[in-house]
Formats: C-alpha cells, sequence, structure tokens
C-alpha cells in the first residue's frame, strides 16, 4: 500500500470494512471486479443480524416483501470470493498505530486498509419522553419489524416526527398498518429539502386526501405518556396535542462517525468522516470513509444511495492503483493487472425520484433556482395533485426541476440537465392531450446523458451495450451494464432505448407471436374480440403473415389461439367445447384428450377436489378406480390426487366411473385454472378468522375450465399464519377479521415470487368481483406462457397499473372484464361427461384407429414400491439409435 | 381391415415394403380431422402417424418420437414452416417434416415415411 511493510509478510494484505449496507456491499462488488479479493483477504463486520439489503426499499416489507426479498447480497458472491463476513459483530475500537479494529464479540483483525462505510443514525429531537414506550425510529428491518408488532398489538393512531422524504416514508408504513396517521413537520411544508412551495402545496393536497393528517410548520414538544409509561401523545410547539399510541421519529439522519472520533480521525464540524476526492481520510492515508458517514471534499454528507456507489467505486479504484504501484515497486510484475486508473469522487447529484404514499416525486439539478438570473416554467393543477417547475437558465438551459403527482418525464429531463432541450420548456411539463403534442423521446439524448444515475451509466453505454455486444433485451442489458439495477426508476427510459437502438441498428424487433402472427398474443385477443372471429383459419388467413396465410399454422398459434376462442366463446358466439368442430385441432395433446401426457405416451388423470374438501366415500371411489385399472396414485403439490398409467382407450371409462361418483375430472394440465388449495379455516382451527374451504370451493367452481395464458394456480388461508401459502400463487387469498386480502402475482417452481397485495378487507362479493376482474385483465393483456408474475413485472406501470385498472376502473373496462368472466362462468360445461355421451367424440380415444380395441404395445409397466411405474425399456425396442443425438 | 364393397367412401391406404401394389387399408377418410393425426397398427407390429392437412393433402411418418420412444408423433399439434408441412411432438415439441421425416430441430434425425393414398 504505502511505506510500511503489510503485517504479517508473506500473508496477503488485509482490506478491512466495517459495515456492510448497501454502499459496502457495492464496496465488496468494486473491489471483486478489480480483482482485489483474490489478492486480498477481505474481512467485513456488520452490526446488522443479516448481510445488505436494499434500504431505499424498507417500505416496501409492509406490501408484502420480505426481508430475504429485499437483501441486495449474493451470498455466493461473498462465498466465492473469500469474502470473511461477520453479521451482529460490530467494530468497536480501532487501534490505528497497531492497524487493528476489535470487535464486540472480542475478534480482532489486523488491516493494511480500513474503509469505514458505517452508515448514519437517525435524528430523535432531544424531546422529553423520546424514549417512552412506543417511540421508535424508522432504519433498519429491525425497526419495522418492532413498530409493526407494536402497531398491531396496541396502536390505532401514530405519528410521524418528520415530513421529508424518509417521514412520508414511514408515514406509508403507518398507514399500511391500519393506523390513524399525522405527520408533524417543523418546516412550512412536506419535503423542504426536495419541493417548493407550490410542489409541497400540491403534495399536501394529495395525501390529506388519503386521510392522513399533516402539521406543518409546527415543532413537537414533547412526547406524553400515560400511567403505564407508554406513548398516549404528543404536545405541538404551536399549543395543540395530537392523541396518539406510537410516534415515529423520522427527522433527518446523522452520520454515524463515533468510531472514527474515537480513534482520532477528523470529523466535520456537525459531523461526518473528513475525506479528500479519493475518499482517504484527511487524518490517515490508510483509512477511507464512504456513503453517509463521510463529509465529501465538497463539504456535503450525502444520504442518497447513488452518491455512496460513487464514492465505494472511488474507494475501490484508488486501494487498486495502491496495489497496483505497491507491485510494481516490489517487482512483482505479475500483479500487473493494467494501468492503475484514477478516480475521484467531488460530489453528486443530488436528484431524486421516489413514489411515496403512492404519489410520484422528482427534483433534479438546481430544483430551487438558486443559480443566477434562472427562470421557472411552472404547471400546476391542484385537483390532480400535479406541480411541475422547470428551472431554466439565461441561456435557455435546463437547470433543474421539481415534479410531483406525475414523474413520468424525470428520467429524460434529469438527462437533458445543463443543455438546452430541443424542445420548449412549456412543452415539457404540460399534460399529455393538453397541447403537448411533442412527445421527448430518450433517443434526443446525447450520449453522455446519465441514464442510470445509481451506477451511473450513460446512454453511450447502453447503446454500446447493444451495439457492441449484440444484446437485444432488457434484462440483457442491464446485466452488462448493471444499468436499472439500483432504485429501478431508469428501467422505462432503458426499455424504450434498447428497442429504439435495435431498430436504428435495423434489428427488426418482432413482437409478433410466431411465424405465423406478426401481432402478439394481446394484439390477437382484441381482433377475436373485436370482430368475433371464431375460427383459427378465418384469422389465419385475413390477418397471418403474408406467407403464412393459407398455411397450417404452427404448434405455437394454434394453442395460443385455441385457448382466446375458449376464454371468449359464449361471448363471440363460438363453441365453448374444445374438441367440437374446428376447436378440436387446435388443441395441445392435453386438452385434446382432456388429460395429462406422460412420457411412455400415458395419461394421467387428478379428479377435481374442490378446494381440497373430500368426503371418506368419493376417497374409497378414487381408491377403487386405482386399483381397478391399475393406476398409479400420488398425492400432488395442489392437494388432489392423482393417478397415473391410464392408456388412451381408458380415459373415458375411467371418466365415466367417476362422473357416476359426482366427480369431474379436473383441468390439472390445462394452460387454465389448476387447483385451489386451502386450509381446514375457521371452522376447525382454533386460529382461523374465515371459512377458507368454502370461499376455497367457491372459487374453483367459478374459474373451472377458465383457459388463460398459462396455467393458473390459487389458494386460500384462513389466518395470517397463511397454511396454505396464498402468496405463491397467482391469486392467493388471505382471511382477515374484516374480510379478505387478496394478493396477485405469486410464483413457486423455478423462479420464486412472492404475490403482491392488490386490495385489502374486501366483503365476500368485493373479493369475487375483483379477482374476475384481474383475471379476464390478465387473460386480455399477457403474453402466450406468461404466468402472472412475469406478467405483473413486465406491463408498464406494474402492479400499480393493474390496480389502476382493475380497482379504480382507470381504463372503463372493468364492466366489460365482469360480463365476460359473468358469460364463462354461466357457459362452463363439464368436458369429461360431454365427451362419454358423444360417440364420435369417443371414437378418437382409441390407440389405433384401424384397430380400436388393441392397446399400445409401447405402452407397459412394470412393478415398483408396490405400485407401477413405465416400462422404459419397452420405448427402446425397434427404435434405432440416434445417431449423434444423445438422450433429450 | 375389410371394407364392404358397396361403400362409396374413400379408404385411407398406406403403401407397404413389397410389390408395388401392396396398398394396406386403414381407415375411412371420412375420420381424419384437418390438422390432427391418428395412429394405425401395420400388420408387422410397427406403428403409423396419419395427418390430414387444411387441403386435404394426406401425410404418413412413423408414430414414434425418436427422442422419447413413446409412440405418440399422431397426437402432436401439425403446422407448416416455409411452405413445409410438420408435426410437433407432443411431449418435447420437436417438429419433424412430414413429406421427408426430416426433424427440423436436430440434423441428425429422421423418422421413416410412408406412402398415402386416399382410394
Amino acid at each position: 500500500m504505502s511505506t510500511t511493510a503489510p503485517v504479517g509478510t508473506g500473508a496477503r494484505p488485509t482490506i478491512v470494512l466495517v459495515g456492510h449496507g448497501m454502499v459496502g456491499q457495492r464496496f465488496l462488488e468494486a473491489l471483486a471486479e478489480r480483482g482485489l479479493t483474490a489478492t486480498h483477504r477481505v474481512v467485513v463486520l456488520c452490526e446488522e443480524p443479516r448481510p445488505a439489503y436494499d434500504r431505499v426499499q424498507l417500505t416496501s416489507y409492509f406490501s408484502g416483501r420480505t426481508p430475504e426479498e429485499l437483501s441486495v447480497t449474493d451470498l455466493e458472491f461473498i462465498a466465492e470470493h473469500g469474502i470473511e463476513l461477520h453479521l451482529g459483530d460490530p467494530a468497536e475500537t480501532v487501534d490505528r498505530a497497531a492497524r487493528k479494529v476489535t470487535a464486540r464479540s472480542g475478534l480482532v483483525v489486523g488491516y493494511d486498509t480500513l474503509v469505514l462505510a458505517t452508515g448514519s443514525f437517525p435524528f430523535v429531537p432531544p424531546v422529553p419522553g423520546k424514549d417512552a414506550e412506543g417511540c421508535f425510529v424508522y432504519r433498519t428491518i429491525e425497526d419495522l419489524l418492532a413498530i409493526e408488532e407494536y402497531a398491531k398489538a396496541r396502536a390505532t393512531t401514530g405519528a410521524v416526527v418528520g415530513g421529508g422524504l424518509l417521514g412520508l416514508e414511514a408515514a406509508g408504513a403507518l398507514k399500511g398498518l391500519g393506523l390513524a396517521t399525522h405527520i408533524v413537520e417543523f418546516a412550512p411544508r412536506l419535503m423542504p429539502v426536495q419541493v417548493d412551495e407550490g410542489g409541497g402545496a400540491a403534495l399536501l393536497r394529495t395525501i390529506e386526501n388519503m386521510g392522513l393528517t399533516v402539521h406543518t410548520g409546527t415543532g413537537t414538544q414533547e412526547v406524553v405518556t400515560g400511567d403505564d409509561g407508554a406513548v398516549t401523545g404528543m404536545k405541538l410547539s404551536d399549543g395543540s396535542t395530537v392523541a396518539t399510541d406510537l410516534v415515529v421519529f423520522s427527522a433527518g439522519v446523522r452520520p454515524r462517525d463515533q468510531l472514527a472520533r474515537d480513534c482520532g480521525l477528523t470529523v466535520g464540524e456537525r459531523g461526518g468522516i473528513s475525506v479528500d476526492d479519493q475518499c482517504r481520510t484527511v487524518s490517515d492515508p490508510r483509512v477511507f470513509a464512504i456513503g453517509e458517514c463521510a463529509l465529501a471534499s465538497d463539504g456535503r454528507v450525502y444520504g442518497l444511495v447513488a452518491p455512496g456507489y460513487e464514492m465505494a467505486e472511488t474507494a475501490a479504484t484508488t486501494i487498486a492503483a495502491a496495489a497496483t504501484a505497491d507491485a510494481t515497486a516490489a517487482g512483482d510484475e505479475s500483479a500487473l493487472t493494467g494501468t492503475a486508473e484514477a478516480a475521484s469522487f467531488t460530489g453528486a447529484d443530488l436528484s431524486t425520484k421516489l413514489k411515496l404514499l403512492g404519489v410520484d416525486v422528482a427534483s433534479f439539478g438546481d430544483a430551487h433556482g438558486a443559480a443566477a438570473d434562472c427562470l421557472d416554467v411552472v404547471y400546476a393543477d391542484s385537483r390532480s395533485g400535479t406541480y411541475k417547475k422547470l428551472v431554466i437558465g439565461p441561456g435557455g438551459e435546463l437547470l433543474g426541476g421539481i415534479l410531483v403527482g406525475d414523474a413520468d418525464a424525470y428520467g429524460t429531463l434529469r438527462a437533458f440537465t445543463g443543455s438546452v432541450p430541443p424542445i420548449a420548456p412549456e412543452q415539457l411539463v404540460l399534460p399529455a392531450g393538453a397541447g403537448a403534442p411533442v412527445q421527448l423521446g430518450p433517443s434526443s439524448l446525447p450520449d453522455e446523458a446519465i441514464i442510470c444515475s445509481c451506477h451511473n451509466v450513460t446512454k453511450g453505454a447502453i447503446r454500446g451495450a447493444v451495439t457492441e455486444h449484440s444484446y437485444t433485451t432488457v434484462p440483457e442489458v442491464k446485466k452488462c451494464t448493471k444499468a436499472g439495477t439500483g432504485c429501478g426508476s431508469c428501467v422505462k427510459v432503458l426499455g424504450q432505448l434498447v428497442t429504439s437502438e435495435l431498430e436504428a441498428s435495423g434489428v427488426e424487433v418482432d413482437k409478433g407471436l410466431c411465424g405465423c402472427f406478426s401481432q402478439t398474443r394481446e394484439e390477437l385477443y382484441e381482433i377475436v374480440l373485436a370482430l368475433r372471429i371464431s375460427s383459427y383459419q378465418q384469422l389465419l388467413d385475413r390477418y397471418g403473415r403474408e406467407d403464412a396465410r393459407g398455411g397450417d399454422g404452427c404448434e405455437v398459434c394454434k394453442p395460443t389461439v385455441g385457448s382466446i376462442v375458449a376464454s371468449l366463446a359464449p361471448t363471440i358466439g363460438a363453441e365453448g367445447y374444445v374438441l367440437g368442430g374446428e376447436q378440436a385441432a387446435l388443441q395441445d395433446t392435453n386438452d385434446h384428450f382432456l388429460a395429462n401426457l406422460q412420457k411412455n405416451g400415458s395419461y394421467s388423470i387428478v379428479p377435481r377436489i374442490p378446494g381440497g374438501e373430500i368426503t371418506p366415500e368419493k376417497l374409497i371411489v378414487i381408491g377403487e378406480v386405482a386399483r381397478d385399472f391399475g393406476l398409479y396414485t400420488k398425492i400432488t403439490g395442489g392437494q388432489r390426487i392423482d393417478m397415473f398409467g391410464a392408456r388412451v382407450e381408458q380415459l373415458p371409462l375411467i371418466w365415466a366411473r367417476l362422473v357416476d361418483a359426482g366427480f369431474e375430472s379436473g383441468h390439472a394440465y390445462g394452460k387454465s385454472l389448476r387447483t385451489v388449495k386451502s386450509c381446514v379455516g375457521q371452522t376447525w382451527c382454533r386460529y382461523g378468522v374465515q371459512d377458507s374451504v368454502r370461499m376455497a370451493i367457491d372459487l374453483e367452481l367459478r374459474y373451472r375450465g377458465l383457459r388463460s395464458p398459462h396455467k393458473l394456480k390459487s389458494a386460500v388461508s384462513g389466518c395470517a399464519r397463511e397454511c396454505a401459502e396464498a402468496q405463491s400463487k397467482d391469486f392467493g387469498i388471505i382471511a382477515t377479521a374484516a374480510g379478505w386480502n387478496l394478493y396477485v402475482g405469486g410464483n413457486g417452481g423455478a423462479t420464486p415470487r412472492h404475490a403482491d397485495l392488490l386490495a385489502q378487507d374486501l366483503s365476500d362479493a368485493e373479493l369475487i368481483r375483483l379477482i374476475d376482474r384481474f383475471l379476464m385483465f390478465y387473460i386480455r393483456t399477457a403474453d402466450r406462457l406468461e404466468r402472472t408474475s412475469t406478467w405483473l413485472e413486465r406491463i408498464p406501470g406494474g402492479l400499480d397499473h393493474v390496480r389502476d385498472v382493475v380497482v379504480d376502473d382507470s381504463l372503463g373496462i372493468c364492466e366489460e372484464l365482469e360480463s365476460l368472466m359473468t358469460a364463462h362462468v354461466a357457459a362452463y360445461r363439464d368436458e369429461w361427461a360431454e365427451t362419454i355421451n358423444d360417440p364420435e367424440k369417443l371414437s378418437r380415444f382409441v390407440s389405433f384407429v384401424n384397430a380400436p380395441d388393441t392397446p399400445d404395445p409401447v405402452v407397459g409397466f412394470v412393478p415398483e414400491r408396490d405400485q407401477i411405474k413405465p416400462d422404459l425399456p419397452l420405448l427402446t425396442i425397434g427404435t434405432r439409435p440416434l445417431e449423434g443425438s444423445a438422450q433429450r | 381391415m375389410t371394407l364392404a364393397p358397396e361403400t362409396t367412401t374413400l379408404t385411407v391406404q398406406l403403401r407397404l415394403a413389397g410389390p408395388d401394389d401392396n396398398w394396406f387399408a386403414v381407415c375411412d377418410l371420412s375420420v381424419l380431422i384437418p390438422g390432427r393425426g391418428v395412429a394405425a397398427l401395420l400388420p408387422d407390429g410397427r406403428q403409423v402417424a396419419l395427418f390430414l392437412d387444411r387441403t386435404g393433402r394426406m401425410y404418413a411418418i412413423d408414430n414414434r418420437d425418436p427422442f422419447s420412444g413413446a409412440a405418440v408423433l399422431s397426437r402432436g399439434l401439425t403446422g407448416s414452416h416455409q411452405g413445409r408441412p410438420f408435426v410437433a411432438s407432443p411431449l418435447l415439441k420437436q417438429r419433424f417434416d412430414l413429406a421427408s421425416g426430416a426433424c427440423l430441430d436436430d440434423d441428425a434425425v429422421r423418422v421413416t415415411t410412408y406412402e398415402v393414398r386416399a382410394h
């Protein structure tokens, strides 16, 4: 590193990182990228019990994101790079002379380089009662857990001290917990740092309309407690009082610099460890400070993640350069991995875009118009709570701005900061349809424009990912450039850039369903619905690609169109029976044989058991059927019994037995509703608060047979313990004391995703109406084979958009969605019963058209664990070995 | 299969190895649904998948899916790709050219084809 030899000659030099927050994790990644984790021992001391997580998105914990989902740490990364991560073991003292750090556990680590990334702590104003029971801060997952526990146990009202960015986040969380919420802000407006008076007024109106009570221009004088010492209210400096059971202090943060103070490092007058342009402390060249604990060379402490990331990169680059220089000095040429790059951090852009309490708030550049001779362009609409201000310099250049209520233009506007935009500023702030014909797309941005400010990625770098690295999708470009992997606010602009770049470089972005149709599935749905087209051939010949018309289509579009026609059948006047007419030729094999094809050409049957509730008599019937036909039986994950090994000619015989006993076979094979699971619920369970079984049965019977872009799974839990695992389902329902909470977009399988809360405390009728709308909107707009989880993440606006459409009816289509579902429910028919009563259809259920009584000789079985399994050697007899093609 | 001589319905026939006129009757043409297949059992135990396209043309290939060994190609979805008819295996979706038997997704794989006519 510098002039002194490393501690313990021969050993790898050691880098100790104190603090594992978002900036700390970014620093580790930056070390790894520069090869330093290979040449150095890296030790991390972390106070919190969990590795770095996304503090920016902390509030999303209350909308269902788990601490695990908030994590930004890939433990494989930590392991792969041999990083020694000590959780729950904060650094307590630093001995700079001996270059040693001592942790709380007594662990002592010597260092060659020490990096402090200790972050900040919440500032709690010194008012009487501030430490009473019921007072909290809002900083860590543990804080959230404590607030949640207290709120649920003993609070109906909550108050947040501080109406800034974090205060509004905290207020959103309290509101989400069902508390009547107050916000107390000392400044005359909310978010005083980011917005001006006009923006504050727009924000205030919108937040008050949500039912929150805002007290501005007044401070907290005292926290009042009851006889038991717990919070009962607050006295404000204007003489008023607020009754509240819980207080969250969110009045700003202060740098955590105590460790630095204790070891004699220079700190600023108002806190913060003083560092130079390289993020090296001004007191000790071996010690760095990055993130919110550092006082940058411009005299500021940055409380945003993007500048923190930039500091992490700067520190890592500086350490790498020093390591290279040391290696050169030691004559170790092999350690030279490249020319030492230089980096510096001299200040950062404070632009922010946030969604607070559902309101978009953004500010960028010189938001308050501090520059000399600057002018404002303002658009305000108090009715919609929209406020937009642009600050324009004397030369017409955009200096900064504030957007409240509608921040869609943030990405483009911020990127134009410092330059003269190609169109008049008033057109940039007017809402669409109000004289703003010009859309300023990201393609008009210069290459130097920063698109992702979290990772400092320019438009040029994103273009390069497409043109030089030939990436064609947003996920690939995100992976290559890191753009959009921070706060995610630039992903929309990123998508537009990738598309425009692909189009510009001549790559045709074909969004068509397949080689036969240039339309997407959604577009085909609209065509079928609007023009009442029930014939696949008609659709292909009229709307297919030129060279596909008159042809036979393909295995992609046939079942897709079959599914669209089936879900709209009653509305467009099509044959609702999947084996009827032309429809029969469109179905995938499972739908064609109404059962699930297995590897040797046999089928499995899963009788419908709505909600998973079954009588002993019916259980016996299933047992008898399986025994009589020699089927293998297995309990499924969806609370059903699967019977395997039926030959095609046995299917109608088995269905007949099931139908006689009051069963129908089930759609466990289709792109349709699979199962609605349930826990036993209130009827039996001592915790249950609603009858989850009855609801599951109702839902399964309502949505059975509904053809959709992909399979649909559901579950109903009778209480918040969630034994039915509803949050891993496409639509999951969890009982509350007041009704039902509806979660959507969950998934198990290879890419698990927890469902998002769509609406709370619904009555039975409200729940069903909302699910009707949600499912029909999904069926209408999803791509082929797109589960609700990926659909929800793909569609512009995501969950918020879906909520706007299906809850608030922003598109005015809810009535149509409901009537489509009503028609589907009314037209439902038992496809299996219908088939066994139709001799013509029955004749298709044979192994051989010319020998209907002969079973397929390839379908055979051998015993295993007292049941059967496919006789695999039979599958190879008489087939020639595949040349050049191993088992697939 | 025997065919009642008085019927006017056309019969689907497959040509088997041997003399030129060795045609094997399988079923009535009316049984076939455009866009779908049926399976037929040959006297020597082999299985054939028969298809009818929307123009009335018929195709016949071996019913065994060479990738899985299961006799299921007759249950696949048909289509046309650049003017050539194909069937996609219902198991793992590999496509086979109905006229040549060539697998469109793996050059090394091919299934037997049969001559077929309606007579």
